[in-house]
């Protein structure tokens, strides 16, 4: 399947009109106030070797489209009210189950945004790649492992043979998204439709999934619908586009046409939303005088890994390796790094939520071993914006009392005092005064930030840990929030820790950047320092897997990483890992040798 | 508070629960004057002559035993021993359930390890083996029967809360109470509880016929209630190899713990949905 001969045929124009065609569908779904409309008329049509994406906000029905096309819709919930889907010639709505059984995964299959869900965790990836080839007929019992096998040489997995034996479980993010996409392959359909298929990976690791998916499309001449938010994703992937609102099209262009004169105003203000990296200002450096808030030395955290009849440690995960850093008064610094180096694990060091051990200074005072009522003294000084709002708050209870709450377990205002002091809260993060007595459920997820913003601020810290704090919100709410997080810092004085994962917002908060690996800083230094002239090779691939979100621009290839097993933090109880030694190669920019 | 009251008051099958209740405890505090016969009284007219109990109807609204006993009467009086075990014995199972599953779910740690091995050692013991060697430690009342119930009863409870406070423990928003500095006193009590009400209402309400149930039992084997005191669960009992011949007396006193059961249950229901703002207006 992989041969070049099937790659050079991709250059011959698409031959076939189009493959999928909706038109004029209308989706309902039952609420207790009755019938609600969550699909508006909309229609597009997908050609073979095309790439269309839904592009929208949360709520926009990107995914109802899609659970529509496969016939997934919650069944008796929602329901195809109006309009037709064509399958070639074949009208899909009209199916029964049985016959749609027929055709998803043979001739239209979907990719899921989060792969450890969507696959079986209690089989192995041979067992379920065989089930998908049996179940639709496609080879027989004894060809199957082959068949298998040569699917997950096709996806570029390494070590196909080894893995085939695998659970789930013990395969990395990219991998298991590597096996589903297999999966879906596996009876070569003419449409993919992909949902989000990258949000829940890291950046590296989504440059080389949707380069895999690209070729992948080319090979095989599948017509791909894409799902995302991410316009980077939609720039780098999209033949065309169609923003979605509300269920209705807002507009549909060929991707370079939306991307460089959006029509429609919810376009271009979506466009506009969109953070993009190198598209800041230069920033002057700190100047060194500023006193440091918050110095932390040779930081460590570890985990025990324990097993064994006794419930022995048997391995060490070392979350957090020495780690030394400062955030000077009313600055911002920027923790940045792939999932599971780290850096949040600081942060909770820092609130003293997880056994540490090191130096930590917050405004000149040591917290190392202090005791609980000890620490509650410290915490008025920092506090923590986490990345789920919906999660962080207690839905039982008012938004009022829970932004009042440090307030009362700190003794600082009880009564009155108390309810105008959170009036004012709500009135600085943009929140009416009614709101108040409402319930975390009514808000929205931007205004339910808002509000967790608004908790950090009530005991009037120094220090603001923010832990990925707009990662789960839409673009433009999260420019929204991020406006409010700059006024509040000039405002008051805050300094940020700011944890994030996403280079183009950082480059828009932040006033120093450390890159973090496996536990260690490998590259920390002023903003522009670092993400303008990175040094070190991790931060380098880092911000070439970004993806760009504007379709002109080719981007440069991200090199794979070299070893075929990830590096973890995991070690034996004997082992130690090899200490980085960061240099300083400019002032104020050091990078790991 | 009274907005709770109110709220219960909007909903037929709350209301429904509530007078059943109120009209158990109504003839628990007034038995002696509602009572239309002795209920210890073996009277020769609550007999055929063939020395038969008589069925429902009449003198006797709902029949009589095998005595010549009136069972309305001896229902009337048993009330207040069942209500007195369905309430304060799975009251007493509840909170303490509760309260050793919520620390060992929040704290864990060595704690947590005490408490869930006694839990499973309790477990371990047969309940019914467990309370009657309690039962015959003590000298058989009320009080200790409802203790001894008590006692073996308050381990599921616990197990089920302990599951959950520990998987709540680790949600964002107790993280965040402990980053705010709250005290683990707040947090169990403002944060975690009010989470852990919805499985403690229904846990508690299914408690209330087990435990008028296992009270029979005790009765039964003579180390509950002493004859010829009367509860629900020892009519049952006492009659159950009548069933044939005499179902009112299995009947009666069956819908009678079933009422209370069912009362509770609906009123718990109700009283979950209305704590929880997450579903308001959706019932």
């Amino acid at each position: 399947m992989t041969s070049p001969q099937v790659s050079d045929s991709s250059q011959v124009p698409d031959p076939g009109g189009s493959l999928l065609s909706v038109q004029d569908l209308h989706v309902q779904v039952a609420t207790p106030t009755g019938a609600k409309t969550i699909l508006d008329g909309l229609s597009f049509e997908l050609g073979r070797r095309e790439t269309l994406c839904l592009a929208g906000e949360s709520g926009s029905g990107k995914s109802m489209t899609a659970l529509a096309i496969m016939g997934l819709l919650p069944k008796p919930m929602a329901r195809i009210s109006r309009g037709s889907i064509q399958l070639g010639n074949l009208e899909l709505t009209r199916l029964s189950e049985s016959q749609y059984r027929k055709i998803r995964a043979a001739r239209i299959s979907m990719i899921f945004q989060e792969p450890m869900t969507s696959l079986n965790p209690i089989s192995t990836v041979q067992k379920q790649l065989c089930e998908t080839l049996l179940e639709h007929g496609q080879c027989s019992r004894q060809e199957a492992p082959d068949r298998a096998l040569a699917l997950l040489k096709d996806v570029r997995l390494t070590e196909p043979e080894q893995r085939l034996q695998q659970y789930p479980h013990e395969l990395s993010g990219g991998m298991r998204q590597r096996v589903m996409i297999a999966m879906a392959l596996a009876c070569d359909p003419e449409i993919l439709i992909a949902d989000e298929p990258t949000t829940a990976l890291d950046v590296t690791v989504q440059a080389e999934i949707l380069e895999l998916m690209r070729s992948l499309q080319k090979e095989h001449n599948t017509g791909l619908l894409m799902i995302t938010h991410d316009m980077g994703v939609v720039a780098e992937m999209a033949d065309r586009v169609l923003v979605m609102k509300e269920g209705q099209e807002v507009e549909t262009a060929a991707v370079r046409q939306l991307f460089s004169k959006p029509v429609h105003p919810y376009s271009q203000a979506l466009l506009k939303a969109v953070p993009r990296l190198g598209s800041s200002e230069p920033k002057e450096p700190l100047p060194t005088t500023l006193e440091s808030v918050v110095q932390i030395k040779d930081l460590k955290v570890h985990f025990y890994i324990r097993g064994g009849v006794f419930n022995r440690p048997v391995a060490r995960i070392h979350a957090v390796e020495n780690v030394s850093l400062s955030i000077r008064a009313g600055s911002t610094l920027a923790l940045v790094g792939e999932s599971g180096c780290g850096k949040s694990t600081i942060g909770k060091a820092m609130m003293g939520l997880v056994p540490w051990s090191g130096k930590i200074q917050l405004n000149g005072d040591s917290i190392a071993g202090l005791s609980r009522p000890q620490m509650q003294r410290v915490l008025r000084n920092i506090q923590m914006i986490f990345q789920d709002p919906g999660a962080s708050l207690d839905p039982r209870m008012k938004v009022g009392d829970q932004v009042g709450e440090p307030m009362v377990v700190h003794g600082i205002a009880r009564g009155t005092e108390l309810k105008d002091r959170v009036a004012y809260l709500f009135q600085r993060v943009g929140l009416s005064r009614d709101a108040i007595e409402r319930y975390p459920h009514e808000f929205s997820g931007g205004q339910r930030q808002r509000i967790c913003i608004a908790r950090a601020l009530s005991l009037s810290p120094k220090v603001i840990i923010a832990d990925e704090c707009v990662s789960a919100l839409d673009v433009s709410i999260q420019a929204q929030v991020l406006e409010l997080l700059k006024e509040l810092q000039q405002e008051d004085d805050l300094a940020y820790l700011f944890i994030s994962h996403d280079m183009a917002v950082i480059e828009q908060m932040a006033d120093e950047v450390a890159v973090m690996r496996l536990g260690q800083i490998v590259e920390h230094g002023y903003r522009d320092a670092v993400l303008r002239d990175p040094r070190h090779s991790y931060t380098q691939r880092l911000l070439s897997a970004v993806p760009i979100p504007d379709p002109e621009v080719e981007r440069a290839q991200p090199r794979r990483e070299t070893s075929a097993e990830p590096e973890s933090p995991i070690f034996k109880l004997h082992e130690q890992p090899t200490p980085l030694h960061l240099q300083e190669i400019a002032p104020g920019h050091l990078v790991a040798s | 508070m009274l907005n709770i009251f109110g709220q219960l008051f909007n909903r037929p099958s709350a209301v429904f629960g509530i007078a059943v209740i109120l009209l158990m405890l109504f003839a628990a505090a007034f038995a002696p004057w509602l009572m239309p016969h002795d209920p210890f009284e073996q009277s020769f007219d609550g007999l055929t002559l063939m020395g038969e109990p008589l069925p429902p109807g009449g003198e006797f609204p709902l029949g009589t035993d095998l005595l010549g006993r009136d069972l309305a009467s001896r229902l009337i009086l048993g009330t207040r021993t069942s209500l007195i075990i369905g309430v304060l014995a799975n009251g007493i199972a509840v909170v303490m359930g509760a309260f050793v599953g919520v620390l060992a779910g929040y704290f864990g740690g060595w704690l947590g390890m005490v408490l869930m091995r006694f839990t499973d050692l309790m477990m371990a013991f047969p309940a019914l083996l467990l309370a009657i060697v309690l039962a015959a430690i003590f000298k058989p009342s009320l009080l200790i029967v409802a203790l001894v119930i008590a006692m073996v009863n308050w381990v599921q409870m616990a197990r089920v809360v302990y599951t959950e406070a520990r998987s709540l423990a680790e949600r964002e928003f107790i993280q965040v109470q402990k980053a705010i500095g709250s005290s683990p006193f707040r947090i169990l009590f403002r944060h975690l509880l009010p989470h852990l009400l919805s499985s403690i209402i229904v846990f508690g309400t299914l408690g209330i016929s087990t435990t008028v149930l296992l009270e029979a039992t005790l009765s039964f084997l003579g180390v509950g209630v002493q004859p010829p005191t009367p509860s629900w669960g020892n009519i049952i009992f006492e009659n159950q190899t009548y069933f044939n011949t005499a179902p009112w007396l299995v009947f009666f006193p069956g819908v009678a713990i079933l009422l209370l059961a069912l009362a509770f249950n609906l009123v718990g229901d109700a009283l979950r949905d209305i704590l929880d703002p997450t579903l308001k207006g959706r019932h």
